[in-house]
Order: C-alpha cells, then sequence, then structure tokens
C-alpha cells in the first residue's frame, strides 16, 4: 500500500508562510493533480513529501508510516523535478539508468527498463549523447523516463510536460497516464495547465497561497467550486460572480425565482459557468447587455454584464447575437453555485 | 565611435603589453640563453654542470616527493573544507574569511612562524616536555632527523598553501546547482555516491585549475623550506638560488630556472590531458 497522508503539514521561509496547514489524503494507486497560480506552495509541498525540505510542522505518511524523518532515499519515491536536474555529465542512457544503478540492478535489467522507459518518452534516438545538446522538452522527457525507469509506488512529478509542443503533450499525457495506471503508481502530479489537470487526474487539488482551496473530482471541481477562486481559477472563460439581492429565501433572474439556500444575508454571489445559460426571449430571461460578441466557430463568446456586473457566457455557434444587442437568458438552474459575499465560500449544493 | 578608430583598443593595451614584454619576455629569453650558451656560443656545459652537482639529484628527489605528498594532501583538505562549509548557513563568511587567513602571509613569514614551533626552543618542544613526552630538547629539523624535517616542511607547506586551493574549490562547488544532488539523493545515493558520482564531476574544471596551480607553485617552494631546513633539504628553487648568490654563477641558475619551468609545463600539460574539461558534459 502507498496512499499518501499529508497531514497539516506548515512551511515558513522566515516570516513568510509557503503552506498554510495542509492536509490531503491520495489513495493506493490514484493520480492527484497539485493545480494553481505560480507560488502557491506546489513545489514546496512536493519537496516535503520528498524530503529535499524540511517541515515547519506537520507529518507526511505514505502506507501509514510517518516518513518525515527519513532521508529521501529511504522514502521509496522518484520525482522529476520542476527544472529536471538532469546529470549533465551522464550520457542521456546513465541518467535514465541512474535510479536502477543505485539500486544495484544487473545490467541485463537497466537496459530492459531503460530501454522501455526511452521508448514510452520517445528518448531512444539521444540515449549516447549528453544532455547539454538536447533541447529543453527532450531534457524534461529524460528527466521523466529517470523517474519512470525505477517503477516507483510513489511518483512525484513537478510540471514534467511544461516545454513540451501540445501535440506531443498531448500524446505523452495520454501515455504517461496508461503506464501509471497500469502499473498502479500513487502519482502527486504538478502542474499549471487545467486542461492537463482535468484530462489526467482522480482528483484535483486547487492550492492558493500556501492552502488547498479544494480536492475533488475534476467535474466536481469545475461544477462546484468550494471557492471563488476555484470557480474562477478553472474554467475558460472563468466562472461569472454575480452579486443580486435576495428577498424570501429566493433570487430573481427574469421571471424566474430561484432558491438560494437557507439562512443567507439579504445578498447573495451566484456563480454562473457561462455554458450553463441559454438564450430566452425577454422579459422573461435575466437581462444581459451584450459587449462584444466572438464567434469562435465551435461555440459564440458574449461578454457584457449582467446587473451591471461583468460576465462571459457562451451560446451555441448557431444563435445570432451582435455586439450591443440586450439578450434574455435562461440559467440552468442545476448548475449554480451559490457563494457568500463575506467568505466567498460556496454554500453545499441547493437540492430542488 | 570606435568604429572610425579602430587603433584606440590597441592603444589602450599597449601598455600592459609593452611592461610584460619588458619584464617577462626579455628577461625569459635571457635566462634561456643564458642557460643554453657558454660565453656566447650555443652549448651544453651549464646543463651538465647541474646534473653532475652532488645537489641536483637530491633536490630533484626532494621537490617532486614534496609535490607528490602536499598536492593530493591541499586538495583532500580543501575539498573537505568546501564540502563542510556548503552545510554551513549563518557564519559562512566569517568561517571562508578565516580559513583565507594563511593566503595574506609570505612564504618566508610562513617558514618562520613553524620554524618558531619547530625549533630546539620552540612551542612544539616545550608543549611535549610539559606533557612529559620527551626529557630534553628535541630536533626536528637537523640533518639527522630528515624524515622529521620532511612532514614538518610538508605540514609548513599544507598549512600556508590549501587556502588557495579551497578558494578556488568553494567557487566551483557554487557553480554546482544543488538540484543534482537532490536528484541524485531521491533516487537512492548516499553521501559518499553523491560526491564521487556527482559532486566532483561537476567540479572538474575548478580542479583542474586548482591542481595546475598549486603544483606549479609546488614545484617552486624555496623559501618555506629556506626557513625551515636551510640546506638540509635541498629543492630545485634553492639550488638556484645557492648558484646564483653563493657560487655566483648565473649560467647554472639559469639551468635549474630552465629546468624548473619545463617541468611546470609538463605536469600542466598531463593535467590538462588527464582532467581533460569536456565542455559538453557542463551543466
Ligand atoms: N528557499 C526558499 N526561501 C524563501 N522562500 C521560498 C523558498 N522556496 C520557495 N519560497 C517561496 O515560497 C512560495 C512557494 O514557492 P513554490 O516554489 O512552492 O511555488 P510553486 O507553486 O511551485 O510555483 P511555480 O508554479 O511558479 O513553480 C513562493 O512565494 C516562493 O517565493
Ligand atoms: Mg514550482
Amino acid at each position: 500500500m502507498a496512499n499518501i497522508v499529508i497531514d497539516r503539514i506548515r512551511k515558513s521561509f522566515g516570516a513568510f508562510q509557503a503552506l498554510k496547514e495542509v492536509s490531503l489524503t491520495i489513495n493506493d494507486g490514484e493520480f492527484v493533480s497539485l493545480l494553481g497560480p505560480s507560488g502557491c506552495g506546489k513545489t514546496t509541498l512536493l519537496r516535503i513529501i520528498a524530503g529535499l525540505e524540511t517541515s515547519t510542522s506537520g507529518d507526511v505518511r505514505i502506507g501509514d508510516r510517518s516518513i518525515i524523518g527519513l532521508v529521501p532515499k529511504d522514502r521509496g519515491l522518484a520525482m522529476v523535478f520542476q527544472n529536471y536536474a538532469v546529470f549533465p555529465h551522464m550520457t542521456v542512457y546513465e541518467n535514465v539508468a541512474f535510479g536502477l544503478r543505485m539500486q544495484k540492478a544487473d545490467d541485463a535489467r537497466v537496459k530492459a527498463q531503460v530501454e522501455k522507459a526511452a521508448g514510452l518518452l520517445h528518448i531512444e534516438p539521444y540515449l549516447d549523447r549528453y544532455p547539454n545538446k538536447l533541447s529543453g522538452g527532450q531534457r524534461q522527457r529524460v528527466a521523466v523516463a529517470r523517474a519512470l525507469a525505477v517503477e516507483p509506488k510513489v511518483l512525484l512529478m513537478d510540471e514534467p510536460l511544461s516545454n513540451l509542443d501540445a501535440l506531443l503533450r498531448l500524446e505523452m499525457r495520454t501515455e504517461l497516464k496508461t503506464v501509471l495506471q497500469s502499473a498502479g503508481t500513487t502519482t502527486i502530479y504538478v502542474t499549471h495547465d487545467q486542461t492537463e489537470a482535468m484530462g489526467l487526474s482522480d482528483r484535483i487539488a486547487v492550492m492558493h497561497n500556501g492552502v488547498v482551496e479544494q480536492i475533488g473530482h475534476p467535474v466536481e471541481i469545475y461544477n462546484h467550486p468550494a471557492t471563488r477562486f476555484v470557480g474562477g481559477f478553472i474554467g475558460n472563460p472563468p466562472m461569472n460572480f454575480i452579486k443580486v439581492p435576495v428577498s424570501n429565501g429566493q433570487v430573481a433572474a427574469g421571471a424566474e425565482q430561484l432558491a438560494t439556500p437557507k439562512d443567507v444575508g439579504n445578498e447573495i454571489v451566484l456563480g454562473l459557468r457561462g455554458e450553463a445559460v441559454e438564450l430566452a426571449p425577454l422579459p422573461q430571461g435575466l437581462e444581459m447587455k451584450v459587449r462584444v460578441a466572438e464567434p469562435m466557430g465551435s461555440h459564440l463568446l458574449l461578454t457584457g454584464s449582467i446587473h451591471d456586473q461583468p460576465v462571459r457566457v457562451i451560446l451555441p455557434a448557431s444563435e445570432t447575437v451582435k455586439s450591443g444587442d440586450t439578450i434574455g437568458l435562461k440559467l440552468d438552474s442545476k448548475r449554480i453555485t451559490w457563494l457568500s459575499p463575506e467568505s466567498g465560500k460556496s454554500f453545499p449544493a441547493v437540492l430542488a | 565611435m570606435t568604429q572610425n578608430r579602430p587603433w584606440i583598443p590597441y592603444l589602450l593595451i599597449l601598455p600592459s603589453v609593452a611592461f610584460l614584454a619588458l619584464l617577462f619576455v626579455v628577461p625569459l629569453v635571457q635566462t634561456i640563453w643564458l642557460a643554453v650558451s657558454d660565453n656566447g656560443v650555443p652549448s651544453l656545459a651549464n646543463a651538465e654542470r647541474m646534473v653532475t652537482d652532488i645537489n641536483f639529484t637530491r633536490s630533484v628527489k626532494n621537490t617532486f616527493l614534496l609535490t607528490i605528498v602536499v598536492v593530493p594532501v591541499q586538495i583532500a583538505i580543501a575539498l573537505a573544507m568546501g564540502t563542510m562549509v556548503a552545510k554551513v548557513g549563518r557564519g559562512r563568511e566569517t568561517i571562508l574569511w578565516i580559513w583565507t587567513i594563511p593566503l595574506g602571509i609570505s612564504d618566508l613569514a610562513a617558514g618562520l612562524v613553524w620554524l618558531s614551533i619547530l625549533q630546539n626552543t620552540g612551542y612544539f618542544n616545550s608543549l611535549l616536555f610539559s606533557l612529559g613526552v620527551i626529557g630534553r630538547q628535541a630536533s626536528w629539523l637537523s640533518y639527522q632527523t630528515p624524515v622529521a624535517l620532511f612532514i614538518a616542511i610538508a605540514v609548513a607547506e599544507i598549512w600556508r598553501g590549501t587556502a588557495i586551493v579551497m578558494v578556488i574549490i568553494v567557487a566551483g562547488l557554487n557553480q554546482v546547482p544543488k538540484e543534482f544532488k537532490e536528484a541524485a539523493e531521491i533516487f537512492g545515493a548516499g553521501p559518499w555516491t553523491r560526491f564521487w558520482r556527482i559532486t566532483l564531476p561537476l567540479i572538474r574544471p575548478a580542479l583542474q585549475s586548482a591542481l595546475i596551480l598549486r603544483t606549479v607553485l609546488a614545484f617552486e617552494v624555496f623559501a618555506v623550506v629556506y626557513a625551515l631546513g636551510g640546506r638540509n633539504f635541498p629543492v630545485l628553487v634553492g639550488e638556484a638560488y645557492n648558484w646564483q648568490n653563493q657560487n655566483q654563477n648565473y649560467s647554472v641558475a639559469a639551468a635549474y630556472a630552465v629546468l624548473i619551468m619545463i617541468i611546470s609545463l609538463a605536469a600542466t600539460l598531463i593535467y590538462l590531458k588527464a582532467l581533460k574539461v569536456d565542455p559538453e558534459r557542463l551543466p
């Protein structure tokens, strides 16, 4: 069993708190992405799990055994570094073989494993070369191959595909997923790229300012963000947040009355995914002033305002809305997230 | 601007080139000529006189022995110091500063420092006497105790000359990003493996510079030896000095100088070849 339990980890650099009580549980064989803006503490968290950085407080357990006091090599994990850390004085072959050599694997096994990993990442042509002569993307793949070659129980990857072109990235990501799944590797995968996180992950943990704001299935995170930050960070366009008045536990959206959660004040924030709407005639629909209409081919992107607050919505490409129009929208009440205007946290989904 | 006046860079460089030519190249050519000529005609008489002198073999042997013992010890100590100080957070600058103090002491002064420690009435004997190890003054630096004399000279040289090696090695270690060591650590390399397989190969250029510099300086050892052993421990530069000043034979002195130069150049070449730095394998 290689489940990972991150238990109230804190990390301060001097007065600066990089991680503020982060707790996460990752099941055996699960693929979890850490998603968050630059500087939110993703690398710091990985380095603490790997044992390269000591936490200020808290515990990390792998397979229910605390590893916080162990040196990195006794933690039984592999890592892909954000800046690759591919050894410049060794050939690509020796780089990929490094972990196996340290385990004193015999030459036959080393050769087999290196060839397997190199094949997966399409780096066989460079096996005899030195990393200095490789492009950034090639070096990055060497770093991934080096980690895969040891067939770790736990794999930490820090933006392992960030330097590849879109096509290769898509291909690599599918192959990675397949390999790791069939090997049952518990994986923590750091990325900036939300489509990557959505596509790959069993669960996504969204981090912000040293805090895990939400962890959950990609669809759950997309549809029901726990905080305003998560809603705004995930999805393109981001979730719309419209502050609306509440009367008698209801919010008026054109002619329709939407039920809000119990015990809210006079105002509430309506979180609306851009595509959770359809065109409706006025005055039944909720009024939106369209400032710019952009036909994107697959859909129509409208930028404008509702209740004088900026919004972006998506309509089918077949609709004919022009810049400057005023339109009515019918909201999909099941896909609305209600958030507190004060804390920015969402209320539990209202059951209709 | 300089495009219109291409001679400006040359003009600015000229004084330093002229200075070097005057004070370095001219004496060098003169010395070489002095060594390989006799009364204005080319001759190997000086070289012959040099090699047939009774002190020649001893001085060659001593110089090489000293170099072979001192340089590796200095490199090892400097590596140890460098890796230790890399682990230090606060106070690192102060430690480095203290370690480099011997750099500021001239070699003769260093020799005299160790002489005051090791001479018959020196601190070392006083210490041994007060501890009851010796009953009366022991002599360490005489011709009757060649091993002790050699060790004393070697220790003094190591004390004096390790700082420069350390400075070069610390600079080299600073160039190695910590990620390489971290990656090795993750993949199961212990401290020794990391040192031998990651750190050492990556500081190869610094190691090469340190070795060349220290070896060339070791072949030129003189003042420390002179202060501690006088003529009891003949070395190459010491012999050159004696031929020049005692014997007033400038030609044989020049022959020694040329020999030292040849040895130094050969050592440099060997290091450059043996520790070839492949730019392809640098970070
Ligand atoms: N050694 C350190 N000393 C001081 N501050 C640090 C140190 N390492 C990281 N930090 C700070 O901690 C915060 C989190 O850094 P971290 O590298 O974990 O971010 P990240 O989420 O990985 O960002 P990115 O996506 O840009 O890689 C940053 O504000 C960074 O400046
Ligand atoms: Mg990072």
